[in-house]
């Protein structure tokens, strides 16, 4: 990033030399570029100051111990958010164990497998499916999904955490293939050649040489994937069931979970405008909003990581 | 959803020009009428407020929610002409009433019952009260122990911040009992529409829900329900709910300071007339005079 904006700096320097007109025009862009590339973190850091401002209060409102208590029923003063955030990991870890195996696999055969009449039908194929709205998708999950899951694995119900899992699968899918399909691509065409020429399989080139030389992007995709799913709302409402039932072992993946999101969603449209269930609702907002911070700051510790160890390597 | 959409709509009202909001525009000088109070009335008496003006040109009625206790304390400070309320005026809001001069006048305007639903395949067809809170509450959890097959019960509930859910909290799943602390089970499924109960009751045999008698759907079984277990079992119909043998029913009212005069007596008036209560079950509620259409 800061490569970027030096070069930017350094065109603006050349032009000075240039008509004084173009120059002045030059400036007005330039700064505009760098305004909007600003405004993404004042607008960052406003959101999170509002979450703060209207999440705090819950913390002196509510006893610690009574918030990160196990049972949620607002209505009676119950304020545990610990089902809501079991609920929400579960469902996310659930969907990436679908989404991250699917998802690199469907980028490795489109960008180093499948022929290229192939790839040119399946990489709009599978923007498209990024592109369907996902209470549609909540939609065939309540008619179709539940039902069948309960059927085929014999459970009580089927709104469970396995049926929203699949789903946030579906959805985060096409945000990993897509970007993992874009930095597959930009590895150089050389590094491919050079593994072939001293004598690896096709199989061995993708595993030993392309994946690796794209990790950082592909890293960039899961952890967009990541952050897709655990945000997402309308269609882990749908299907989840929403009990909030503190999910801890392996088998609460078959059971109905409440996510952070679903709640939210459910109740924030008829609370009390500075109540302490608000202030609560919104402290949730804010759990949500460190754990999309810790995903990223994780994503970008591995990336640079793996950056500077490459560096070295090559130098 | 309904639940949602009333608070939306009140909230419009109250955030936009409060007087005269749900009324037709008119030129010539009008009838005022204000109306407030319950949360559960509030969709009912906005249809009523809309429709009215249509015939009665003069006439503008303004809505508003809140809730019961609101509405009842406005009529008796002579804010509102008429107030809504889902249960009957407290002695001591009477006495607060006799204080200030006012006899608040009772007019049951509609009933609002709640079905229990079941699978069409679930041989159970009725259930006491007293099985029904505990199946809710966690204590039964197998429909076996209610005469049924050996399945799980899954449990589906409304949202917490839906009216219906806090009636039947207060009905079902505490007796009625004021100082009852018993909760809904923490696995009831909490479903954010009426439709997502049906959909899942219509599908899964294991499953019991609840919703407003209006929005039952006929191919799912509905089950008798009964005060006690030496009692009659009954189904929920218009005319079970308005012989009050219907044990999850309970009247709406209207509270009127005094004997209705002017336009407020001709609107009551119309309102316990056949048009309003068609209104009255277009919106799932049942209609006070069971010779109406259901």
């Amino acid at each position: 990033m800061t490569g970027t904006i030096r070069q930017e700096a350094d065109g603006a320097g050349k032009t000075r030399r240039g008509t004084p007109r173009r120059d002045w025009g030059q400036a007005v862009v330039t700064r505009a570029i760098q305004m909007s590339g600003y405004s993404a973190i004042v607008f960052v850091g406003l959101i999170f100051f509002f979450l703060v401002r209207e999440g705090l209060p819950a913390v002196f409102q509510v006893p610690l111990g009574d918030l990160f208590a196990a049972r949620w029923y607002p209505i009676e003063e119950y304020f545990g958010v610990l089902p809501l955030i079991t609920g929400s990991l579960i469902v996310t870890a659930g969907a990436m164990a679908v989404a991250i195996p699917f998802g690199i696999g469907t980028a490795l055969f489109i960008s180093e497998i499948a022929p290229r009449w192939a790839r040119e039908i399946l990489k709009p194929l599978v923007e498209l499916l990024g592109g369907l709205p996902s209470v549609v998708l909540g939609f065939l999950g309540i008619l179709l999904l539940s039902p069948f899951l309960r059927r085929f694995l014999d459970l009580p119900t089927g709104l469970t955490a396995l049926a929203g899992s699949l789903l946030l699968g579906g959805i985060a899918l096409p945000t990993i293939v897509s970007i993992a399909e874009d930095a597959l691509d930009a590895v150089p065409k050389a590094y491919r050649e050079a593994a072939l020429a001293l004598g690896a399989t096709r199989w061995q080139t993708i595993w030993g040489v392309t994946l690796p030389a794209a990790r950082s992007g592909v890293m960039t995709a899961i952890m967009l994937g990541i952050g897709r799913a655990i945000g997402e709302t309308m269609a882990v409402m749908m299907v989840t069931g929403n009990a909030p039932v503190l999910a801890l072992q392996l088998a609460s993946i078959v059971s109905p979970v409440r996510t952070m999101t679903a709640t939210i969603a459910a109740e924030m449209g008829e609370v009390a405008t500075g109540s302490q269930h608000y202030h609560v609702l919104f402290f949730i907002g804010m759990v949500l909003f460190l754990i999309s911070l810790i995903v990223n700051v994780i994503a970008s510790a591995v990336v640079f990581r793996q950056r500077s160890r490459a560096e070295r390597v090559l130098s | 959803m309904r639940a949602a959409l009333s608070v939306v709509l009140v909230s419009l009202l109250l955030a936009g020009c409060r007087p005269g909001t749900a009324s037709v525009t008119q030129d010539t000088p009008s009838e005022y009428i204000e109306n407030r109070g319950s949360d559960t009335i509030v969709n009912l008496a906005l249809a009523w407020a809309e429709t009215y003006p249509q015939e009665h040109p003069g006439v503008r009625i303004s809505v508003s929610g809140g809730g019961s206790g609101v509405g009842i304390t406005a009529l008796i400070n002579g804010t509102v002409d008429i107030a809504n309320a889902s249960r009957k005026v407290k002695p001591e809001e009477a006495e607060q009433a006799q204080a200030r001069g006012i006899t608040p006048t009772e007019f049951v305007i509609a009933r609002d019952a709640i079905a229990v639903i079941v699978h069409p395949d679930n041989p159970v067809g009725r259930l006491t009260l007293q099985q029904l809170s505990d199946i809710y509450s966690g204590k039964i959890n197998n429909w076996s122990d209610v005469g049924g097959e050996d399945r799980p019960i899954v449990r589906l509930s409304r949202e917490t911040n839906s009216g219906t859910h806090v009636y039947f909290l207060e009905t079902v799943v505490r007796l009625g009992q004021s100082g009852n602390p018993t909760l809904f089970s923490a696995d009831t499924l909490l479903l954010p529409s009426s439709e997502g109960i049906v959909n899942e009751v219509r599908q899964n045999p294991n499953a019991i829900g609840y919703d407003g008698l209006g929005y039952v759907p006929a191919d799912l079984k509905v089950v008798a329900l009964a005060r006690e277990p030496d009692q009659a079992f009954v189904l929920p119909s218009v005319a079970t709910v308005n012989d009050r043998s219907y044990p999850v029913a309970r009247d709406l009212y209207m509270y009127t300071a005094g004997e209705p005069t002017g336009a407020v007596a001709d609107y009551v008036r119309w309102i316990l007339g056949t048009q309003a209560q068609r209104i009255v079950s277009d919106l799932g509620f049942v209609p006070v005079k069971a010779e109406d259409p259901p």
